[in-house]
């Protein structure tokens, strides 16, 4: 083939036929560009939405995701107040940060053209800088692509037929692979370590659960909570209502894999051994505890664990407090308890069985024969309906009904109870006598939706065949010639707004009377507490609306004198009781190391 | 004083012949070269450790820039890699599209060919029709991945999203559009008597240099040896498909355009087939958690035919969250590092863009 061959000098010229065609690329910017509907530009915020977990900027490998403080948000309960910002020095457009957004919030858009000479300008707080780049969102989260698995490892639990036989167990508790598979779901973002009252170490104690360590766990959660299992069972969770994949799926059930952690030692010495906690040397100093209950035995253990000589006097035969005997046993098992407390017994811990302050020992005592005190007295003292017919044989208090069952005693309830109330206590009560065989009906004031008691026992309650009579105003109890109970008579309530805001009330419905005919009446509307142990320094230890006044570290007006659970706390859970005892432990060290 | 003969010029490292950062350190005698060395280190990013720092997923996003023209190779090596190591299954539908965007990429990258090799001989027109013409890919790709050329698309356990609506239209309309266009191509480059005079018995690439270098891709097929890891070691559903490994004898700059300008042809074939045949389902395999997952320990070796030919990924995991060794390896780093030391050696200083070029360099894929 010749240089100068007629064909392939010729052909070439045939692209002389596009010398007049316009060009067939878009001419920017005379023509503007649009760019594709999942196109990766720059981020956008929804930053009311966006709770701040942070896990963008956990994923960005390029660290071009900070959390920073923005102006507009404020944290709060399950908000870190943090947004992320984008360093677009950075940034590489992969949208994994997008694709691991628990709450959808975080998407990239159209936009991508940035021309400027000021480097500042590349660090943009998406949302805030950008508020109309609402507009171009085209790469967006959705719970189908998301990376975050938003479905919960169901928990196996007894069939509500089955389980109203007897006390056994509801919740069957995880296995080891449901376990590594739900605690997998966990983003580590820690909203739920905010909420936590004691602030305990989820994220980390999930992470080993993943990582198929259910020993180092267990170590993390002993070291603020002494009391795992028995939150693992029947923790409020205020964790999972936070939970950043809640926001658009499941929470990961962090109170079940603190149950199932906890489940790696089957007793006590094996705890002690998992766990092996250091125990400093004595230090010569006497600590007394008032009460046993969960606050009381948190201090009593870290305290213990501090070189303190911790004795704590407590009313019952068991330690537990509530938790012990306000709890079915179907939801805490006794032997799980007793585990717990033997292990805090074997660090050192004494305690005082049936031992009652104010009346087996005075509190004056007490406080002079220690170098600090502890009150974990709780609210043993039920408020009462203030109806007639209240005191008569069969009406009786839902606490002291379960502390009787937990006891051991039989209580002669009949076929047919009514509950009144719609809290946790009043739930245990209705469950507890339906395994007795007896028809429960709950009478609340408000709505079934309005009932603080947690909404897996409402459900469980309903499994087991419990009625609920909502929007129902106990008036009368009904006795039989012999004074025993025979019916309940109740108004029915409407819900009325009210004029300043707030919750709807119930009001009666004038001559809407019910008479329900039932063998028992329990009444679960909260309780009180008794503080007459105190005696000539009742004076000196200030309560304001039923509680003793404390301070951040749990001090009450009384110098060397902390409390702690229920009795200082509206919170009024156990979590809350652990992380009062849990505080105080730390207030009294510093205050005794202080002095020495 | 004795006078050197030999001049030394210096051959890059601005992007000699429009292939990314090298340098040649040439001999000359006259136009003629002597010796020739190569010398890289200009593009080092040492992806490779970076994979070792990044987790599972972390590390798929960096994948695309180990070849900028061409990423989705690399993106089906790592992905195949893990998923082997990891042992997960992907949807038959994931495979298909994972076909699609690769030779969807195929077909960018000898767009590009076409401009560069069309570049380094003074043909600048070719660039302008090929490169613009890539563009209608872009679109594409940019409407399949959201991104025109750091796709991230193909990642462990499938692919990222399934096609948008009426994407499988658009994909044949493009297709119908190339193949009225490369007649246009023939005429302005293949038919061109000057190019087939630049090209024709330049930059030869002998059967020892071959066997030496272990040559694969293109520069191997021109040389008569019929081999492509599609057919000889399909993955994805490349066995369920039917396209021809063209060819060539002559083993020059010639052969190997030929082949290359078959190829793209090819790569259409297959496009139409995968676009008629491509099953409905799921395009993702859940994962688990990005931040948590870790894969047994194990390794595994996954190659995939790129069009500079085999790209080979050798994954390493040690049980835990991150790999914990990359080694990937792309057809550029023999053929632009050791065999052109040797192909240049003869050359005309004028041909070596062209033979660069020819011989697929890349040097982001040599250094990665």
């Amino acid at each position: 083939m010749g240089f100068f061959n007629l064909k392939g000098t010729l052909k070439p010229l045939t692209s002389l036929k596009q010398f007049a065609k316009p060009p067939h690329t878009i001419r920017y910017p005379e023509v503007p560009v649009e760019a594709s509907d999942r196109y990766r530009g720059f981020h956008y915020n929804d930053v009311e939405d966006c709770i701040g977990c942070g896990n963008c900027s956990t994923i960005c490998m390029n660290d071009a995701i900070d959390m920073t403080i923005v102006d507009q948000i404020k944290g709060e309960k399950g908000d870190s107040g943090l947004r992320p910002r984008i360093d677009y020095g950075r940034c590489c457009y992969c949208a994994l940060c997008v694709d691991v957004c628990p709450t959808g919030s975080l998407s990239l858009t159209k936009d991508f053209i940035n021309v400027t000479n000021d480097a500042n300008t590349l660090l943009v707080t998406p949302g805030i800088d950008n508020p109309e780049a609402v507009e171009n969102i085209s790469y967006s989260s959705s719970t189908e692509w998301s990376l975050n698995n938003f479905t919960r490892i169901p928990m196996e639990e007894l069939e509500g037929k089955e389980r109203v036989k007897c006390f056994a167990e509801v919740v069957l508790g995880y296995t080891e692979e449901q376990a590594r598979q739900e605690a997998d779901r966990c983003i580590s973002c820690g909203i739920c370590t905010e909420v936590c009252p004691d602030h305990m170490h989820i994220p980390e104690y999930i992470n080993a659960i993943a990582k198929g360590d259910d020993e180092d766990a267990l170590r993390i959660i002993y070291d603020n909570n002494p009391l795992p299992e028995m939150c693992g069972k029947v923790c409020t969770r205020r964790c999972e209502d936070v939970c950043a994949i809640a926001t658009r799926g499941e929470p990961v059930a962090i109170r079940w894999l603190k149950r199932y952690a906890t489940e790696t030692a089957e007793a006590s010495d094996v705890t002690r051994e998992i766990v092996n906690p250091e125990i400093r040397e004595a230090n010569g100093k006497k600590v007394g505890i008032i009460g046993a209950g969960p606050s009381g035995l948190t201090a009593g253990y870290y305290l213990a664990l501090r070189g303190y000589d911790v004795t704590i006097w407590e009313a019952n035969a068991k330690a537990g407090g509530m938790t012990m005997y306000g709890i079915p046993k179907y939801r805490l098992p006794i032997e799980s308890l007793e585990k717990q407390i033997n292990y805090i017994q074997s660090i050192g811990v004494k305690i005082n069985f049936n031992t009652k302050v104010g009346k087996d020992i005075s509190f004056k005592e007490i406080y002079e024969n220690n170098d600090a005190v502890f009150m974990g007295v709780g609210f043993p003292k039920a408020w009462t309906l203030g109806i007639e017919g209240e005191d008569a044989k069969g009406s009786m208090q839902a606490v002291n009904y379960l502390h009787m069952i937990n006891s051991g005693e039989s209580v002669e309830i009949g076929d047919k109870v009514a509950v009144i109330g719609g809290g946790n206590v009043a739930i245990d009560a209705a469950r507890v006598a339906r395994r007795f065989g007896a028809d429960v009906t709950m009478l609340y004031r408000r709505r079934v939706k309005d009932m603080p008691a947690d909404w897996e026992e409402i459900e469980g309650a309903e499994d087991e065949g419990v009625k609920f009579e909502p929007q129902a105003i106990p008036i009368k109890v009904h006795t039989d010639d012999n004074g025993k109970v025979n019916g309940i008579e109740y108004l029915k309530a409407e819900m009325v707004q009210s004029e300043e805001g707030g919750r709807p009330r119930p009001v009666a419905i004038e001559g809407s009377n019910i008479i329900m005919p039932v063998t028992a009446v329990f009444a679960a509307i909260g309780q009180q507490g008794d503080y007459s142990f105190l005696d000539e320094y009742t004076d000196k230890v200030k309560v304001e609306r039923g509680r003793f006044i404390v301070d951040d570290k749990q001090q009450t007006t009384l110098p060397r004198l902390f409390a702690g659970g229920d009795s200082a706390n509206r919170t009024a859970d156990a979590i809350s009781a652990i992380a009062d005892g849990y505080r105080a432990c730390k207030a009294i060290d510093e205050m005794l190391l202080d002095k020495q | 004083m004795k006078r050197e003969k030999a001049t030394t010029l210096y051959f890059g490292p601005q992007h000699p012949g429009i292939t990314g950062n090298m340098m040649i350190r040439l001999k000359v005698e006259g136009d003629t070269i002597v010796k020739a060395t190569t010398e890289v280190g200009y593009l080092h990013r040492a992806f490779e450790k970076l994979v070792e720092k990044r987790n599972w997923i972390q590390s798929f996003t960096l994948m695309c820039r180990f070849c900028v023209p061409e990423p989705d190779p690399v993106e089906n090596t790592y992905a195949r890699a893990v998923e082997m190591i990891a042992g997960i299954e992907i949807p038959e539908r994931a495979k298909w599209i994972r076909v699609l965007i690769l030779e969807l990429a195929r077909m960018s990258s000898l767009l590009l060919w076409h401009a560069g090799q069309g570049h380094s001989l003074g043909l600048y027109t070719m660039g302008q029709w090929s490169v613009g013409d890539r563009n209608y890919l872009l679109d594409l790709f940019e409407e399949l991945t959201g991104a025109r050329i750091y796709h991230m698309y193909v990642w462990p356990g499938g692919v990222r999203k399934d096609f948008p609506e009426g994407f499988g239209e658009r994909v044949l309309k493009t297709m119908d559009y190339f193949e009225k266009k490369l007649p246009d191509y023939d005429n302005l480059l293949f038919e061109n008597s000057i190019f087939q005079k630049r090209a024709q018995g330049v930059g030869i690439v002998s059967p020892e240099q071959i066997i030496e270098h272990g040559v694969v891709g293109q520069p191997l097929r021109a040389a008569g040896i019929k081999s492509d890891i599609r057919i000889d070691d399909p993955y994805e559903v490349y066995e369920k498909l039917k396209f021809d490994v063209p060819t060539q004898t002559d083993s020059d700059i010639w052969a190997r355009a030929l082949v290359r300008r078959e190829e793209l042809r090819q790569s259409i074939r297959i496009i139409r087939q995968v676009i008629d045949k491509i099953p409905k389902g799921e395009v993702y395999t859940k994962l688990p958690n990005p931040q948590k997952w870790t894969i047994p320990a194990g390794d595994a070796f996954a190659r995939t035919e790129s069009v500079r030919g085999e790209v080979g990924m050798y994954l390493v995991s040690d049980g835990g969250n991150k790999p914990r060794r990359a080694h990937f390896r792309g057809a550029a780093y023999v053929h632009a590092v050791s065999l052109l030391e040797d192909v240049l050696v003869g050359a005309n200083i004028a041909d070596v863009s062209a033979i660069m070029n020819s011989l697929g360099t890349c040097p982001p894929e040599i250094e990665r």
